[in-house]
Formats: C-alpha cells, structure tokens, sequence
C-alpha cells in the first residue's frame, strides 16, 4: 500500500518533467495526469481511512545522515490526504478549461502538499512543506507583468521563508528526526514551550493566522483561480496539520492544559477578523481569502480547545473538538474550493474580479449560479450544508466549555462561542455580498453583461466539490466516523468513550447533551417547501405577471444607459457600510469622508469609503523599516579591512564551536 | 401509544402555530393601537391580508431570477421547520430530539438568508441596504442568542429546547439572577430579530428608515403573503420561545393525556397574551433608534447574557 502510494507520488514530479518538453500543449496530460493522481490519492485515504490503515514506516534512500526518511499514513495524514486529492482533482480539472500556464509548478505543489502529508520524519515533512511554498510562489508569480502581483508574490516569500525557518527550528527542537523516536521521548520544560511558540509562527504564518495574514489575501488573489482554490482550500490546511501534527501528536501525549489558550485566542481573532474583512473587500477572490483567514481560525480554535479538554483530562469533549476541527477542515477545503472556481468562472466570464464590475449573471450563468449557493450556504453555516455540521460541533464543545474547572479557561471558551457565532454571522453577511453584487441585480458593465455560460470542464470541476458539500452536510456522521482514527490520535492520552460523536448518519455531543441529524432536517425543509407550494397551488393558481421593477417609484434609466444608471445599484462600497461603522472603525480602521464641492463650484460630491489593515501599520511598517535598519548597518561591513573581515570570521567560528561545546555538555 | 401519541401532539402543535401566528402579529397591532386611543383593526386583519394577497398574481421585475419565485418558499419552510420545533402546549413532541437550540439559530439563519438574497435579487437600492443592514444586525444578535443558550447549558446540560424546558419545569431551579440576566438578553435579541421597535419599525412607510420592509419592496401576491406569514411565524416562534424557556409551568409534561393538553393550551394561550400584551406596551412606550445605535443595544443583551454565564461560573466554583 505504501510502495503504491509512493510510487503515485512520483507520477507528479513525472508530470512536471513531461510539461517542460510539451511546452504549452501539454496542459491536457499534466492537468489531467494531475487530476488521475489525486483521484487516486482520494481513494487510498478514504479506502484506508474505511477499511485499515497501512501499518510501518516505508524507508525512503535518501535523508539525512543523522536519521532515516520514510513515508507513513496514520489516521491524521490520511484525512487531509483525503481532502488533497478531492480538492486536487477538481482544481486540475477547472485548470483543463483554461489556458495552459504554471504546468511546471502545479504537479510540483500537489507533491509538495501529500509529501508533507505523508511524510513519517521532520526532515522529509520539510522537504515537502517548501516544495509546497516554492512551487505555490511560482504560481503566485505567474502573472507577474503585473505590478501588484509581483509585489504579493514578494510579500508571500518573505512570510514562507518565515514559516520555513520557525518549522525548521520547532522541528530541529524535537531532538530526533524520525516521528516515532519524537513520540517515544517528547521535548519538556522550556524546550516544549519554545515549540509552542515556533510552532504557532511557523504554522501559523503559513496557515494566516491573524496577525500573521497580511500575506494571504494578496496572494491568494494574484494566483490563477485553480492554484488560489488549492492554496486557500488545502494549503493553509497542510499548514494546520503541522500545527496539530506538532502541538498534539509529537509534544507528548500530555501537555498543560493553558497550551490551548493561545490557540484559541488567535482562532478567535482570525475567525472575527477575517470575515469582518471579508464583508469590506471588493474583490471576489481577496473577499474568499479573507473568508479563509475566518474558517482557519476556526479550524485553530477546534484544536485549542481539543489540547484545553485534554488537559482537564475530559476524553469525550476533547473528542468532540478534535472532531469539530477535522469535519470543519475537510467542510472548509470543499466549499473554499468550490467558492474559488466560481469566482475563475466568473473572472474567465465576466471578465473581472472587481465586485463592482460584477453583476446580474445569474442569468447568463445559471448552472454556476446554483452551485455557487451550495458553496454560499456552507460558508455561512447554513444547515443542512457541511459547514453548518462541523460549526455545530465546534459551538457544542465550545457550549461545554463551563465543565473545564479553571475561571479563567471557562471564561475564554464563553468569550470564544460569542466571538465564534458573530463570525458565522458575519461570514454570513460576507457570502450574501459576493452572491447578491456578483449573481443578483443588473450587469454593472459591458463585459458582464455579455458573460456566457462556464464551460464543460469548469461545470464538472464545481459539481464535485459541490456535491461533497451537500452530502458531507446530509450526513456528518458517516464522514466524521472516517475520521475516527484521527480524532483519537487528536484526543491523546485522554480516555474518548468507544461510543464516538458519529451516531449513524448524524452526531452527537458529550453525553446526551445534544444531537444533530441533517437529514431528517433537510426532509422536514423539503416536506414545509412542498407543501406550501401545494397548498398555494390550490388556493392561488395565477400565474405570475412581469413588469419594469417598482423600486419605490424611482424612474426608468436613460436609454443611454443600457445597463441602467448603474448608481441606482447598491455597490460594494455601500452595502459594506453597515459593517464598516458598526465593527469596521475600531478594528479595521475603517473611514468614511464626505468631500463636498464649495458653493458655486460644479463638481459632483464624493463619498470616500475605505480601510486599512491594522497588520500593515503595526507589523509591516515596523518590520521594512528594521529590515532598512539592518541592511544599513550591515551595508558598512563592506568597508571593514581584511583585518576586520578575518577577525569576524575567526570570531564566528569560536562562537558557533562554543555554542556546540555548550549544547553537548547540557 | 408514545409515538403515537407524539405524532398527535405534533400535529396539533403545528396546526395550533399555523394559525395562531397571524393572530399573534393582529393581537399585537390591536393591542398597540388601543394603547395609542385607536380603536385597532380586529386581529383577525391579518388573516384577511394573507386570503387577499393569495387571490392577487403577483408581479415581478423584468429582471428579476429565479431567487425571487423560490425564496419565499425557501425562507417559509424554514421558519416553519423551526417553529415546528419550540414547543407550546406540550412537551415531547415528536421532533423534539431534532429540537436543539443551535439548530434552531441555524434555521433562522437560513431564513434570513432566504429573505436578503431576494432582496437584492432585482438591484434596487432599498433591497440592498435592507439586506445589508438585517445581516449586520444578526452579527450582533446571534452571539448575544448563544451566550443565552450557554447559561440554560449550564444549567440543563444539555441544549436540547425540549430537554430545557423540563429540566426548569421540572428541577426547581428557583429564582435565578443567571436566568433573569438571560431573559432580558433573549428579549431584546428577540425584538432584534422580529423587526420590531426600537431596531426596526414594522408600520413604517418611509423607505430610508426601514430594514426588514425594505427587502419586501418589489414583492407581491402570494410571495408577499408567504414573506408575511413567515415573519408572523418568527414573531410566534420568539414568543413561544421565551414562554418554554422562562415560563415552562403549564405545559403537558412527554407521554400526558388530552386533559393535561387542554391545560396546556390555556396555559400557553395566557402566556402568549401575556407577552403580546408585554411587546404592545413597549413598543408603545419606546421610541425607534437610529440604525448605528442599534449594536448598542444588542452589545447590551450581549454582555447581559455573558455576565449571566460568568456568575453561574462563580457560582457553581463556590459550591
């Protein structure tokens, strides 16, 4: 099992190496080589997950010296390996649509991900963690005549070299390379603390975490559709399966409880300030990047709350949020991919990402349009969809928060279920912003209202996630039961009751505390739908009249304006302001200006709306100008004689031969 | 016997909020409008609204999508779906194990959604703001609602709304400041929620000032009587709410006979009256807010509810 799996893995730098000579004809083999391979990797994680995991650790021939590499799939691994390769294959499809570019980088970045997924040792999880990063800056800089895409491409390197660097030094921490030498002693005292801390900043940063996002947003918009949909479906998720990979699998089966409090306080942030930032964006891919930075936050504040309960040594809750994590993990990379392909259908048929140019196509594109809803209500919680399952489990841990036994501990899991629920109903807000101006309403331009249409391969993409989303929502229980397994290996040392949260098709939490069973709540939806639309039938049989709009008697457009007056439309700007006053000033520095012409001038009024990202103020700004600090003072290293030069070498290679000296004798 | 008898009492119950919810909304404008020295429409006025409006075809915007003809259909079954869940005169319905609380805040999302994307279906301006600012509130009123939730948690142990109200029913859990503190949060998230003032005014006729309203502009015939009558069904669901949660005497307990349901009914019908009688007074005695001054409102049913939490907290660590 494991030398198969290996050997699929080889097919994708395999691909990689095809397209070089292939040259732009071969986007049908990469992309649909890419597609096969991720099929198949679906299928060995679920097959695994369903009927028994492969056993061992597959030696790899190269590594380090100091330790071996191999590969291993154990419950946690197969999970996300599982969301990879139904992810994957979709976005390989949609990219079947496109024109061919980035054929290099793409196969390339799906091995980098499932390396890192499978990997059984530190070093080769690294080795396919930056594979990932450099292959998705690539991808990130494919479009980079572009100005602003090169300046998100540079932003995203800094940050990834970042996110390397701390992995390397949490990893480097551990003590040995191989896993389960890290399992058999894990780190203690100030060694465990400091991987907490790196691992929260290397994961973190890579994941977009607040206030480690500034990136993420740039990025994810900068990239093709299909790369932005991996990146923001499954690439913060490899990044979160570090995090739970370090922080609950290889620190030890017990850590204090307090290490779920920071987790849970930056889950909390992100997931608030994401989707308040979400509702203020005006671009359709940077709005579903910034509704990332929210699910991450919420995926974060799942595992927090999972290393709380094991602390308080209570096995069925931590169950319980280890569960909610992984379904919302899985929910999220599904209905993210989903939203991010609409959003390349609309961009390849509308011809922009502005949601201001937007408008009105679900007319043209009323297949998208349908499937684009399933998406939507999975974002906003909506039941019966997958994400309102998996932030139904995350509210009922957070619900038993009170029986953790510290004040304070209680007190975080309360603040976090109100923080937990503004966000659902803030991302909310934000889906029915990017629905209603890009699918509802008039065309606001030319290009839109020309739109057709997405194609064959686009349509088949989006009906895979989309039918994921629906069924992972119908029936929780049966997915959930696949990922028992890891939620034991989540859970820890701490006691989870055989009788798990999955209960048939639908969950449960704690002990009778509450149940939850879509299905029979999707049928009762359907039988109040058809029965009302019977029941009016019958007593009201006209049939519906068309008519110009009423909009309270506001008069007809010009006939200039083919499009009508498009001010007469809210924009995007507008239906943000609610937000922006309500939440946006004190976090988000939202402002609003009324220039008014002076008497006697002719020039219209304007109204000037905006934000800016704390992140910017308070971390990039300081961080470019340390940045010219450093490169100042190291500028007059130049001048130094080569007296100086040798003394600093000499001076060096003491200090390194010191710090060795110091690390053997402790 | 028990399943059947469960059947019964949730077939009744559904008849029974079927068709007093437009009566709740009429007893409501009656009560205000004899309050204010008006003689009032009868409160079955809003009934007559619902048969004219069905007799009407409706009319539809030129451009208006497919959004416009399903919503309403959407947005009913799932208010419906939800009221079918909070039980009235009885407990032990047959959909009780589906009725939790979080579910229910999930199915009221659902019907928000439902009326803010045919709202913005057409591209009106009101539509638009309308959808934007109901959305806006629920930011608030949703976590003030779950912060309540968590207090009957704590206290039941379970979220369960059937569960809940025969534990306070049934457990004797006296005067609780806890609970109180949440009976205030759980009202103004209420009034929040239903439209009514002082966040929104459901008589206005000036367009600027309207939220709910604002996005039934363009609806009309049976979409309007549907978007009506479900707004008259959350009204009862909040109502019905409040009276299972904080005031659960009355109730036939699971498994009773049709004396303790004929109870039953009489007692709810006293609470309901009671609490129209309640929401009438002070939507007469206060003034409408402007829109920006509403997440001060719902931010003080938000730290009420999390103040309640924090004493069971402190109360349960001394115990």
């Amino acid at each position: 099992m494991l030398t198969a799996l290996a050997l699929g893995l080889l097919g994708f730098p395999l691909l990689a190496a095809l397209a070089l000579p292939l040259g732009r004809r071969g986007g049908l083999v990469v992309h649909g080589g890419s597609a096969g391979l991720c099929l198949l990797l679906a299928l060995a994680a679920g097959g695994s997950l369903g009927f028994g995991l492969p056993e061992g650790v597959l030696g790899l021939p190269f590594g380090p010296a100091w330790g071996g590499a191999g590969l291993a799939m154990d419950g946690l691994s197969a999970w996300f390996l599982l969301l990879l390769g139904l992810a994957g294959a979709s976005a390989s499809v949609f990219a079947l649509g496109g024109p061919p570019r980035g054929l290099v980088a793409w196969p390339l970045f799906l091995f980098g991900m499932a390396l890192a997924l499978l990997a059984a040792d530190s070093f080769t999880l690294l080795l396919g963690f930056e594979a990932m990063s450099v292959a998705s800056w690539a991808l990130v800089a494919l479009d980079h005549r572009e100005e602003s895409n090169r300046a998100a491409a540079r932003l995203y390197l800094v940050f990834a070299a970042l996110a390397g660097l701390c992995l390397v030094a949490a990893f480097g921490l551990l003590g040995a390379v191989e896993f389960a030498a890290i399992r058999a002693v894990p780190p203690e005292g100030w060694r465990a603390n400091a991987v907490l801390v790196l691992a929260l900043l290397g994961a973190g940063t890579k994941a977009g975490l607040v206030p480690l996002h500034a990136w993420l947003p740039l990025a994810h918009a900068a990239a093709p559709s299909h790369a932005s949909a991996l990146m923001s479906g499954v690439m913060t998720k490899v990044a979160l399966y570090v995090l739970a990979r370090l922080l609950l699998d290889l620190a030890g089966p017990v850590q204090p409880g307090w290490w779920g409090l920071p987790l849970l306080a930056l889950g909390a942030a992100s997931a608030v300030f994401g989707a308040l930032r979400a509702n203020l964006e005006e671009d359709t891919k940077t709005l579903l990047a910034c509704s990332t930075i929210e699910h991450v936050g919420l995926v974060t504040m799942g595992l927090g709350l999972a290393l709380l309960f094991r602390g308080a040594d209570l096995g069925a809750l931590a169950a319980l949020a280890a569960g909610a994590a992984l379904l919302h993990a899985l929910a999220h990379g599904l209905f993210k991919t989903l939203l991010f392909l609409v959003a390349g259908a609309v961009l390849h048929a509308a011809g922009s990402r502005r949601l201001d140019r937007l408008g009105g196509l679900i007319h043209a594109m009323p297949r998208t349009a349908v499937l684009a809803l399933v998406g939507l209500g999975a974002a906003a919680a909506l039941p019966p969809l997958s994400g309102f399952a998996s932030e139904w489990l995350l509210l009922q841990a957070l619900l038993a928060g009170w029986r953790l036994d510290e004040f304070g501990a209680q007190m975080a899991a309360a603040a976090a279920l109100a923080l937990v629920a503004m966000a659902a109903a803030l991302a909310a807000a934000a889906m029915l912003r990017f629905f209603g101006m890009a699918f509802l309403g008039r065309p606001r331009s030319p290009r839109g209202a020309g739109a057709r249409e997405a194609g064959r391969f686009e349509l088949l993409a989006l009906l895979l996630p989309a039918g994921l989303t629906l069924l992972i929502g119908l029936v929780p229980g049966a997915a959930l039961a696949l990922a028992e397994p890891a939620i034991r290996l989540l859970a820890g040392a701490a006691q989870v009751p055989a009788q798990g949260i999955a209960q048939g098709v639908g969950l449960a939490a704690g002990e009778g505390q509450a149940g939850l069973l879509p299905l029979s709540v999707a049928l009762l939806l359907g039988l109040a739908g058809v029965g009302a639309w019977a029941v009016i039938r019958w007593r009201s049989p006209g049939a519906t009249r068309r008519g110009p709009v009423w909009n309270c008697g506001f008069i007809d457009p010009p006939e200039h304006l083919i499009f009508g007056d498009p001010l007469s439309q809210p924009s995007a700007a507008g239906l943000a302001q609610p937000l922006r006053r309500m939440l946006g000033g004190a976090l988000l520095a939202g402002r609003e200006a009324v220039a008014m012409p002076s008497p006697g001038e002719t020039r219209p009024a304007r109204l000037e709306a905006g934000f800016a990202d704390p992140s910017g103020r308070f971390l990039l700004t300081p961080a470019a100008r340390l940045r010219d600090a450093v490169a100042a003072q190291v500028e007059r290293l130049r001048d130094l004689s080569i007296r100086g030069c040798l003394s600093m070498a000499f001076g060096t290679l003491v200090g390194l031969l010191a710090l060795l000296a110091w690390l053997e004798g402790g | 016997m028990l399943i059947l008898g469960s059947i019964l009492v949730q077939l009744l119950h559904l008849a029974l909020v079927l068709a007093a919810a437009p009566l709740v909304i009429g007893l409501v404008r009656w009560l205000k409008a004899r309050m204010m020295g008006r003689r009032g429409a009868s409160p079955l006025q809003p009934w007559r609204d619902l048969l004219k409006l069905l007799r009407k075809r409706p009319v539809l915007a030129e451009n208006a999508s497919v959004i416009s003809e399903v919503a309403p259909f959407a947005g009913f079954a799932a208010t419906a779906v939800a009221v079918a869940l909070v039980p009235s005169f009885a407990r032990g319905m047959l959909l009780a194990p589906v009725g939790d609380l979080v579910l229910l805040a999930g199915l009221l999302a659902l019907a928000r959604m439902a009326l803010a994307l045919a709202g913005m279906d057409v591209g009106t301006a009101f539509g638009g703001m309308g959808a934007a600012r109901e959305m806006s509130f629920s930011a608030f009123a949703e976590p003030a609602l779950l912060l309540c939730v968590l207090t009957f948690a704590i206290l039941a142990g379970t979220t369960n709304l059937d569960a809940v109200s025969a534990t306070f029913h049934d457990g004797a859990l006296g005067l609780r400041v806890s609970l109180g503190l949440a009976a205030v949060a759980m009202l103004a998230v209420a009034v929040a929620e239903n439209g009514r003032i002082p966040v929104d005014n459901p008589a206005t006729h000036l367009e600027l000032t309207m939220v709910h309203e604002a996005m039934l502009l363009e609806a009309s015939g049976r979409h309007l009587a549907l978007w009506d009558y479900a707004a008259a069904l959350r009204l009862t669901l909040w109502l019905a709410l409040v009276a299972a949660v904080f005031l659960p005497f009355g109730a036939a307990p699971a498994g009773s006979g049709p004396l303790a349901w004929l109870v039953g009914l009489l007692a709810w019908a006293v609470k309901m009256g009671g609490l129209c009688l309640m929401l009438a007074g002070f939507e007469s005695a206060v003034a409408k807010m402007r829109v920006f001054r509403v997440p001060e409102f719902l931010g003080a049913a938000l730290l009420l509810a999390l103040l309640a939490a924090a004493l069971l907290f402190v109360s349960t660590g001394l115990a």
